[in-house]
């Protein structure tokens, strides 16, 4: 094997909780973008004006003058972008080295402890590149513009005439219920990696929390889309 | 009471295994799962067929040697109201007419010799890469010459009562033997004459795990659940902790 | 009851129909002077071998429990090609594991008096004058450095809030001087060994061979150069090379069948050793063990024990009236219950030693007041008859006293572990206790150097006879298999290996070459019987011969009795027994099978020597020689020996060696409990 030529701190550098401790920063990272860019969805309801100001707040003005105009937002994306790839790599190593160490599978098998959120993190994972690259083809490309044209400096009218559309609504129910549920496991198996589990009232804790972020991401997301859905954002 | 057991038969590593049903008409609820299986055997022997294999010792639930999957749980765990090895598991637990299926331990890193019997020395060779204190017999110090605060004692006490019976590897989605490897580091890092080597323990024993064939640890917590001996799934956050810690600090960096 | 008439004849003991009598043994190697230098002479005048040569010297350890295992991880450590084996899974998995209670040391942490004297004093009085003083002067000794030891190796032992060690008192000595790990002290001490010897098979001195029974030993010109093994998982069956050889492979409880030892103790290694020549030193010798869980029924596989700290608050009882045993033990009111412990022996109650705990629960039962769920047993006349077999340990009043929170985290773990087992809650309803076989004193003889009578075969823990007497002291099995493993051995078996290397052999050499071939035999000879009846149902029975005529109480003609069962019993196995499957397979009943053709002939000889021993001492109770108020009779002037007993050979009797103990620094005294 290749793993005994390797120092022990080299094995232990490339071991799966050196995986996992990755997968845990880089998922903590993901988890506050996507609250800011669902604070940002929520000025949906203040109207056209402060939320297409916000979003060119975001693209161009954002660091301004430490970052010259339309600079962060790809210092920003970059940073997106690596998180996600680190995550998402990680996930595949981790999910094939757990393929192998499973071996054959059980006639009957029980759980309890293992929670739906859990059970489903790798294929919800999966979903959710999915449902991303459409996400971007629909908003930042706009390759697919299904009830509405696409228009770089006016995300209000994109997002109204999108989501006025139900199966696009459906999709991003299913990517929001997929979010929440791996955001559920996600957040508490981050801070578990990164030794947050200190005790039996830290385990609650960190549950309680991961529950109250995974509801809030969901509630706050659906929300605006819900709104234009049943004719509420005019 | 009747029981209707289906039991894994496999002939050897390499064969393919099934299923096979057998009835028992006279067991009795104070036998222990284990006296069922070797009700079983009996009956076995007698129609001069080969009786079933499975590993078992001290039957009194300390010395880790047995363990089966029971109604697809390991230890049979969530037949019972309270945490068990398979000897201690009774059966008064089940009812009349009940179909019990039995399965070994499945897991890449432990492969079935013979029908419930698995091969569980990778657990062995996880301690053997650092699951120890370095201290040759005769050099020891007076025991009185380190104080152990009592609470951490205690801490380091609550991990080191695993057995090894790898119920949380076999329960885990994973095929992960993280809870194992977690109760050793944290039974050793909670003690002053483990301190030394902490560095370096977690960072080998982490490394073996790895090369030993067991998967990465989700925090799913199914192996916590199913533990005879209640190691909690804290033991794998301070495994995480001393593992990050040790990436900073040189140990090991010339072994 | 019958008062024992002192018989000095050879003439009437029975026995000599059994045994031949052999050359007394005199010389023990252990060196003359004061007790507290022999040990430090001895080191001092052991050859040693130069660490360069240690490397080509390779010893087998086989077992590795307490003993095995910490000796395995010493002489790894001092550099020899130690080779380790063991039939289960993992090291880790040895029956010490199981031990509850405690270490004992002379530590005198608690200024109470205690000395390495007195814990010498107390374990020599406490195997009832029947174990060697300079063994036990030297175990003694050694156990305060066990106790840094381990402390070392990181056991966390019980502490007080001043983070030094707790200790407490066990076994109804005066001091407080066990060391304890909870209710798990076994285990911790034995993961400290395995911890250590793990180290060491990592460092490449060790080799370790898990699942591999060792089935012969080879000796060639009188020296033990190795052993035979069998692969439990191929069944290959294949000679292992060594220049000493140290067995470490516990106790032989298991010819009882049902015992608190594993399901896989057995003493296969112990007796083809003595089959080559190693003497066997007093086989009658077993610790029946008062607190255990009783017998559910026929298919009951092994016993639980559960902490003798249970008498300390737990009142023994049974009913006064054989009518009442029925009855739910609630409904039975205080004047109808006989605490016969607190009766017979006012001053120490319940906490009687357990020899005499366990024989007055045998004997309540034995007039039929026994409770709890009837069991067929065959009487010694012949005929079956159904008893109840269990005393009540009640907790009503120390729950009355205490408060149930107080018992709860007093006993809360053993409370938890009787309803688990039974399913009754102790709580409310009195515990059913009865006595189990827990322990064997005897083993193979050694001398002071822990070894046998065949030159490099080296024996320590319990599978030898060395410490304990005729009755073991709680919290000192832990205490000898450490002593034996970690200080004792690798400071003797130097002066064995300091003439090594010895000549190369390997399997053409003839001695090994017959080891192999009747090891191979033996097992083809198992699977060609293709009886009827299974390997269980003749262990079994062997167990019940062996309980009911040399378990708790021997008579002359019971014992007689049993050898001719066992006899019998011997020939309808090689006519009848069915070993299904084949050899070259994980085969569990051929494995079972195996170890039950030596303890056939191993009870054979223990009955012969409880037979021989016309006296009563600690464990071994002879009805014939009980005091007027129905105790143990020791007869010093006829019985201060070791019996130590040789193989005479397939069919022909057994040779009796005996060596004379002198009690130089300890007077003998009478037991009295009253």
């Amino acid at each position: 094997m290749a793993e005994t030529t390797r120092s022990v701190h080299s094995q232990a550098l490339h071991s799966t909780v050196v995986k996992k401790v990755l997968m845990a920063l880089t998922g903590l990272v993901l988890i506050a973008f996507l609250l800011m860019h669902m604070f940002g969805n929520l000025k949906i309801f203040i109207g056209q004006e402060a939320y297409n100001h916000y979003a060119e707040w975001l693209k161009m003005d954002l660091l301004y003058p430490f970052l010259p105009k339309g600079w962060f937002i790809w210092i920003f994306r970059a940073v997106i972008a690596a998180c996600l790839v680190i995550h998402v790599y990680c996930a595949a190593k981790l999910w094939a080295v757990s393929l192998h160490g499973r071996g054959s599978r059980y006639v009957k098998k029980k759980t309890r402890d293992q929670s739906l959120a859990s059970k489903i993190m790798r294929w919800g994972g999966l979903t959710l590149l999915l449902l991303l690259i459409f996400h971007i083809l629909m908003f930042t490309t706009g390759t697919i513009t299904p009830g509405f044209t696409y228009a770089l400096h006016d995300p209000y009218h994109m997002f109204l005439g999108a989501f006025s559309v139900w199966w696009v609504f459906a999709v991003y129910l299913i990517f929001m219920i997929v979010v929440c549920f791996h955001v559920r496991h996600g957040f508490w198996s981050a801070f578990t990696t990164l030794g947050a589990n200190v005790g039996p009232t830290a385990r609650i804790v960190l549950n309680v929390l991961a529950y109250f972020f995974a509801a809030l991401i969901f509630v706050g997301f659906i929300l605006p889309p819900f709104a234009v859905l049943i004719g509420l954002v005019p | 009471m009747k029981i209707t057991l289906k039991v894994w038969r496999q002939a050897n590593k390499g064969s393919a295994g099934s299923m096979q049903t057998y009835q028992l008409d006279d067991v009795s609820e104070d036998m222990s799962f284990l006296e069922m299986l070797d009700m079983l055997n009996e009956q076995l022997t007698s129609k001069n067929e080969e009786p079933v294999a499975f590993d078992n010792d001290c039957r009194e639930g300390i010395c880790g040697m047995c363990g089966v999957v029971i109604n697809g749980s390991a230890h049979g765990r969530y037949e019972s109201p309270v945490a068990t090895t398979t000897c201690q598991l009774h059966m008064r637990n089940f009812s009349d007419g009940d179909v019990i299926e039995v399965e070994p331990w499945r897991a890449a890193a432990f492969p079935v010799i013979k029908d419930l019997v698995v091969d569980r020395s990778a657990l062995d060779r996880i301690v053997q890469a650092g699951g120890y204190i370095s201290v040759n017999t005769g050099s020891a110090p007076e025991a009185h010459s380190v104080p152990a605060p009592k609470r951490l004692a205690d801490r380091a006490f609550d991990n080191a009562v695993c057995v090894g019976c790898g119920a949380c590897v076999a329960a885990c989605p994973n095929g992960s033997g993280m809870l194992f490897t977690s109760a050793k580091i944290a039974h050793l890092a909670n003690l002053p004459q483990g301190q030394p080597e902490r560095m370096l323990r977690v960072k080998a024993m982490i490394a073996a795990h790895d090369a030993n064939g067991f998967g990465g640890c989700q925090n799913i917590g199914e192996c916590a659940a199913v533990c005879p001996k209640q190691i909690p799934l804290e033991s794998i956050s301070a495994l995480n902790r001393d593992l990050i810690h040790s990436l900073f600090k040189g140990d090991g960096k010339t072994v | 009851m019958a008062v024992f008439q002192k018989t000095d004849s050879s003439a009437t003991d029975a026995a000599l129909a059994y045994y031949t009598p052999g050359a007394d043994i005199h010389d023990t190697k252990a060196p003359r002077g004061p007790i507290e230098k022999k040990w430090a002479q001895r080191q001092f005048g052991a050859k040693l071998v130069n660490p360069a040569n240690r490397r080509k010297l390779t010893v087998i350890i086989v077992g590795t429990g307490l003993a095995g295992g910490a000796a395995a991880a010493t002489l790894g450590e001092a550099g020899y090609n130690v080779l380790n084996f063991c039939y289960q899974d993992s090291p880790r998995r040895a029956h010490s594991i199981a031990a509850q209670g405690g270490i004992n040391a002379a530590k005198n942490y608690r200024n109470d008096n205690d000395s390495v004297y007195r814990l010498f004093y107390d374990t020599v009085k406490g195997g009832d004058y029947r174990a060697r003083e300079t063994n036990v002067y030297r175990l003694a000794e050694v156990s305060t450095n066990i106790i840094d030891q381990c402390v070392a190796q990181g056991v966390p032992f019980a502490r007080e809030y001043g983070g030094l060690l707790d200790t407490r008192s066990f076994g109804g000595v005066q001091v407080q001087r066990t060391f304890y790990a909870r209710g798990q002290t076994g285990q911790q001490l034995l993961i400290g060994a395995y911890q250590a010897l793990e180290r060491q098979v990592n460092a490449g001195t060790v080799t370790m061979y898990t699942r591999h029974e060792m089935v012969e030993l080879i000796v060639k010109d009188g020296k033990s150069r190795g052993i035979i093994t069998r692969d439990m998982v191929t069944g290959e069956i294949k000679p292992w090379f060594a220049d000493a050889v140290v067995l470490a492979t516990g106790g032989y409880g298991n010819v009882f069948f049902l015992s608190t030892n594993a399901m896989g103790c057995n003493n296969t290694a112990a007796w083809r050793a003595y089959r080559k020549g190693a003497y066997f030193g007093n086989p009658c010798f077993t610790q029946i063990h008062p607190t255990c869980i009783p017998v559910h029924g026929e298919t009951q596989s092994k016993l639980t024990l559960m902490s003798e700290s249970l008498r300390n608050d737990g009142r023994i009882w049974v009913p006064k009236k054989a009518e009442d045993c029925v009855k739910d033990p609630r409904q039975i009111p205080e004047e109808d219950r006989d605490y016969y412990l607190e009766r017979i022996y006012p001053s120490f109650g319940n906490l009687v030693p357990r020899d005499i705990a366990s024989r007055q629960a045998k004997n309540m039962c034995d007039e039929g007041r026994g409770v709890g769920p009837e069991v067929t047993e065959v009487t010694q006349d012949g005929t079956t008859q159904q008893r109840r077999r269990g005393v009540y340990l009640d907790f009503s009043d120390a729950i009355g006293r205490l408060g149930k929170k107080s018992v709860e985290t007093k006993y809360g773990n053993l409370f938890d572990m009787y309803a688990q087992i039974t399913g009754e809650n102790p709580y409310e309803t009195p515990m059913r206790i009865y006595p189990a076989v827990h322990y064997t004193m005897g083993g193979l003889w050694v001398d002071y150097d822990l070894q046998s009578s065949i030159q490099g075969l080296y024996v320590c823990g319990e599978a030898n006879f060395s410490d304990h007497g005729a009755n073991r002291l709680g919290a000192s099995a832990l205490m000898q298999g450490l002593a034996d493993g970690y200080f004792v051995l690798p400071n003797t078996i130097n002066d064995y290996l300091a003439s090594g290397p010895y000549e190369t052999i390997d399997e053409n050499t003839p001695e090994a070459a017959e080891a192999l071939a009747s090891a191979k035999a033996r097992v083809e000879k198992l699977l060609a019987v293709k009886g009827s009846r299974s390997v269980d149902s003749f262990h079994k029975e062997l167990g019940a011969i062996m309980w009911e005529y040399c378990g708790m109480e021997r008579t002359e003609a019971g014992l007689q009795t049993a050898i001719a069962k066992i006899r019998e019993l011997r020939e309808e196995f090689w006519r009848d027994v069915r070993v299904t499957g084949v050899n070259e397979d994980f085969n569990q009943a051929l494995e079972r099978a195996g170890r039950v053709v030596d303890f056939m002939e191993l009870a054979e000889l223990m009955c012969i020597d409880a037979l021989h021993r016309r006296e009563s001492c600690g464990g071994h109770f002879r009805r014939e020689s009980q005091t007027e108020d129905g105790e143990a009779l020791r007869h010093d002037d006829e019985f201060a020996y070791v019996a130590a007993w040789e193989f005479g050979g397939d069919g022909a009797k057994p040779i009796l060696h005996k060596e004379p103990l002198s009690y130089e620094f300890i007077e003998l005294k009478q037991r009295s409990y009253k």
